[in-house]
């Protein structure tokens, strides 16, 4: 068995003696008989070999494809050496949240930096320190929205069926009234968007690039929502920002999104992060971590927990959320990939994605698998499929490749910056074949 | 310290990747973006460097003594981010076709019974991504409960005043009203008040046992009956288990559902705040209410399957996955004799260590601790002026990690100590040594600790002007 005690049984027995004890077991002196366990029912315990030939074993029963045209929320990116030597460094991975602030300047500062990147990104005032995911990001900026008087809230048929079950569920326990939006040809109808507000709702909920991959007309929604005095909230693809318009640039009043892009693994969905921006007027509304930068008593620069006013651990059950750990080394590894990409190799990252997903487009074009929706798109778009899509994702997953994702009986493609212009095409050969 | 945008110089940078092969299109113009994207461009070895240096203004697990109440900052042990970072693990999407991800579901699967059998509960998600969220879920669970029954009267959590702030404000988030109810003499709950509290308005109670003074209730049993009786659903927030792992389950105590906090007790790295696990497991009878996704054995593979009931989902897809990775090695690793040795020597380290400071120190409840024990600070501040926040910053210039300070709340000038169990006689004895000097040090010259920290890579900081004139990101100059 592994053991990560420093003493041997001896020493602690001394340690025991010490303090008038004879065994361990006097310790738990005041557990009642009856809640004691007689026998922990697990394996007994295996050397550090064989813990990790077991789990390595795990590891290699998964399939690694060697292309991946699948997206749906998840991307696989390059992702530079230095991303993850920074993150691995020890005093990052194993510190606790920075509330000693004289001990804990490097977390705290890297949340500052992350947190000016965020707003750059997104063209906003203000970002939280992040919180677990995309998904949780966009559920806890419906909270945000709401007030006293108003209780409803909407989100559009184009969204992330994940992110939606996640908002429907954090609905649901406060009581929030949600009613989806309508859709045509896979993008927001506008036209549902107007019939469905009303004096209750306090705003609305639409991602561009939606899940489709259509581009949504984030500016007209803006304007309508706010002639009606509500909040429109966008979740946005942080790559995607390096090229169109930001959600500050069309007049959003809360900028979520998953983060997961910048950096992270795709790590079969964790863990990642939900970034979270808004317009300074709505700061204070902003739940999670923020830091802030001040001065010691000597004037030097410092940062700190701030805001925390709004925080469980002061407010309890006044609080503006629960939240407690966030996704910090998260936020740090989204920091350290737009750090090491910088503005223009960020941008190259989503044109190449762009580009690639173009010309994915019209290759499947010719063998048969025709773009369905019109419109924008950024990296995704959905085809018809000549073929049963389960059969084709069998075929090529026999070739180490990926498929686009089944979505409502047809095919939702992907490219990033990783399907260049040879993958894409071993991809249509390999197509070919199953044809 | 200059910030990484302090750093950039306009025209420098890595170039990781090549420009597209596949053409040179643009989307059209009105869709693109107008302002500048001020990212740092930076050099890679002057970001290397930069990160180099505020690592040494980090102080981890590995720099030093870590005894933060409730945290439970034991040692991360290497082989699991080695495991965690097997390719198979990261590189593997979550909407795969489930034949081509069974390792990956075989983790789930087996975590899954390995924690139930160390809580005693019947089932579990790893859906939740931190204790907070899993305390939420859990409170999820009890109120699809009683919905179900079509018992909707039932809208109050029960919470005793020592519970850590998240579970009442877990509890509001999830749709209840709290009631709180007094510790009594011994620290535990006031059985009178508990049976006063409870009635038909009843959904449950949150527990923690041992709780945030260190102390088990011994009255466990009869607290879990009184709240089933009257209906209610019992929930253990198991941010202390690392204390009696091995030895007592809350599935004994009575508890119907808990949230385990992997990045405490189960040894993964906190990370300065996350990525945690806050898996949720429950009894059989909650089963069906579950968050979707969960992995069934059929055959012999692996399904996902959504729980007949379930209540929706917290996030997405199966949570921090490799976090449970993480948390599956150092279970294996240590098994079942070294689980039970783990929670042992983490209760002895706690006694070990009030025992050597109670002569001078004001021990809070003075009995038998668990993993952790509080100590109260009031008398000395009467004295000598130097308060709890003094002695903990003090401790900063000797390298030390302070304990929880004010906290839990009904301890005035409290300091909450948790060693953990990795760490060893002689590195407590060393601590302890160093809070025998502070207290001196408090009486011979209480301004030199008004002052402390004095070595740390900044003084106390300004958190009134930062609060009151926030300042949340960089200003550029353009």
């Amino acid at each position: 068995m592994g053991r990560y005690i420093p003493e041997t049984v001896k020493e602690q027995e001394e340690m025991l003696k010490e303090i008038g004890l004879k065994s361990t077991d006097d310790l738990y002196s005041m557990v009642p008989e009856a809640a004691r366990l007689k026998d922990l029912d697990i394996p007994s315990g295996k050397s550090e070999y064989e813990v990790f030939k077991d789990m390595k074993a795990l590891a290699d029963k998964n399939t690694v494809y060697s292309s991946i045209f699948r997206g749906a929320g998840v991307y696989q990116h390059y992702i530079p050496s230095i991303v993850k030597t920074i993150t691995s460094k020890e005093e990052f991975l194993t510190a606790y949240t920075p509330y000693q602030a004289e001990i804990s300047q490097g977390v705290l500062q890297s949340i500052f930096e992350y947190q000016t990147q965020i707003c750059e990104l997104t063209g906003l005032d203000v970002s939280n320190a992040s919180v677990y995911d995309g998904a949780v990001a966009a559920a806890e900026a419906v909270f945000m929205t709401l007030d006293r008087n108003r209780n409803e809230f909407l989100v559009t048929e184009t969204i992330n069926p994940e992110v939606l079950t996640v908002i429907k569920t954090y609905c649901e326990s406060r009581d929030v009234r949600l009613t989806m939006v309508n859709s045509k040809d896979h993008k927001t109808d506008i036209e549902d968007l107007k019939k469905k507000i009303n004096e209750k709702t306090a705003g609305f909920y639409v991602e561009s690039p939606n899940f489709y991959g259509l581009i949504e007309d984030v500016e007209d929604m803006a304007v309508i929502m706010h002639e009606n005095k509500a909040l429109i909230v966008e979740g946005c693809n942080p790559i995607s920002l390096a090229l169109y318009k930001t959600p500050g640039e069309m007049g959003v009043d809360i900028a979520v999104g998953e983060g997961q892009q910048l950096g992270l693994p795709m790590a079969f969905g964790g863990p990642y992060l939900g970034f979270m921006t808004c317009r300074k007027e709505l700061m204070r509304k902003l739940p999670g971590r923020i830091v802030g930068e001040t001065t010691d008593h000597e004037g030097r620069r410092a940062c700190v927990l701030t805001l925390q006013a709004r925080e469980q651990h002061i407010r309890r059950e006044k609080a503006s959320s629960n939240i407690c750990s966030n996704e910090a080394l998260c936020a740090m590894t989204a920091s350290v990939y737009l750090a090491a990409m910088g503005p223009e190799g960020l941008r190259n990252v989503a044109l190449s994605s762009y580009n690639n997903a173009h010309y994915l487009e019209e290759e499947l074009a010719k063998i048969g698998f025709k773009r369905t929706d019109k419109g924008e798109y950024y990296n995704e778009f959905l085809t018809d499929s000549p073929v049963d899509a389960s059969v084709l994702e069998n075929k090529l997953t026999e070739k180490g490749v990926l498929s686009g994702l089944n979505v409502e009986g047809k095919i939702l493609w992907c490219a990033t910056e990783l399907n260049g212009k040879d993958k894409i095409d071993e991809l249509i050969n390999a197509i070919k074949e199953v044809l | 310290m200059k910030l990484l945008f302090e750093r950039s110089v306009s025209g420098r940078g890595m170039n990781y990747l090549p420009k597209a092969d596949t053409g040179n299109r643009m989307p059209d113009e009105k869709y693109l973006r107008k302002s500048r994207l001020h990212l740092p461009e930076i050099s890679e070895v002057d970001l290397g460097r930069h990160y180099t240096e505020l690592a040494k203004q980090t102080h981890g697990v590995n720099d030093g003594f870590y005894p933060l109440g409730s945290c439970t900052m034991k040692y991360n042990p290497r082989i699991n981010e080695e495991i965690a970072s097997l390719e198979g693990f990261t590189q593997i999407h979550p909407l795969q076709p489930a034949e081509s991800v069974q390792g990956a579901m075989e983790v789930l699967y087996k975590t899954e019974e390995l924690l139930c059998r160390i809580t005693g509960m019947d089932a579990l998600t790893f859906e939740p991504a931190a204790g907070a969220h899993g305390e939420y879920t859990g409170l999820l669970l009890i109120r699809k409960y009683h919905q179900e029954r079509g018992d909707s009267e039932r809208n109050v959590i029960i919470v005793p005043d020592s519970a850590h702030g998240t579970n009442p404000a877990s509890a509001v988030m999830a749709g209840f009203k709290v009631v709180n109810i007094p510790s009594n003499e011994n620290g535990g709950v006031d059985l009178e008040a508990l049976r006063n509290a409870v009635g038909k308005d009843t959904a449950g109670l949150m527990l923690t046992n041992p709780n945030t003074l260190g102390l088990f209730d011994p009255n466990i049993l009869e607290i879990t009956k009184i709240i089933h009786e009257a209906g209610g659903l019992c929930y253990y927030d198991g941010a202390n288990l690392n204390a009696i792992m091995g030895r007592v389950r809350p599935g004994d105590m009575g508890f119907d559902c808990v949230h385990l906090n992997l990045h405490k007790t189960f040894a993964t790295p906190h990370g300065g705040g996350g990525p945690g696990s806050g898996p949720v497991g429950c009894k059989e009878f909650l089963r069906k209410y579950l968050p979707c996704h969960m992995v069934e054995k059929k055959g012999g593979s692996y399904v996902f399957s959504d729980p007949e009931k379930s209540l929706g989902q917290v996030r997405t897809y199966y949570g921090n996955f490799l976090v449970v990775v993480k948390a599956l090695s150092y279970i294996l690793t240590l098994g079942k004799e070294g689980i039970r040795e783990a929670s042992g020597k983490a209760v002895l380290n706690a006694n070990y260590m009030m025992h050597r400071l109670k002569d001078h120190y004001h021990v809070a409840y003075d009995q038998t601790c668990m993993h952790e024990f509080v100590l109260c600070l009031e008398d000395l501040k009467k004295e000598t002026g130097v308060s709890a926040m003094d002695i903990a910053k003090g401790s900063l210039d000797y390298g030390i990690h302070p304990p929880t300070m004010y906290f839990p709340l009904i301890v005035h000038e409290a300091l909450m100590f948790e060693p953990t169990e990795t760490e060893s006689r002689e590195v407590i004895d060393e601590a302890v040594k160093i809070y025998l000097d502070l207290f001196e040090k408090a009486h011979d010259d209480p301004e030199y600790l008004h002052g402390a920290p004095h070595h740390c890579p900044i003084g106390r900081p300004d958190e009134t002007k930062a609060a009151r004139e926030p300042v949340l990101k960089y200003s550029f100059d353009e």
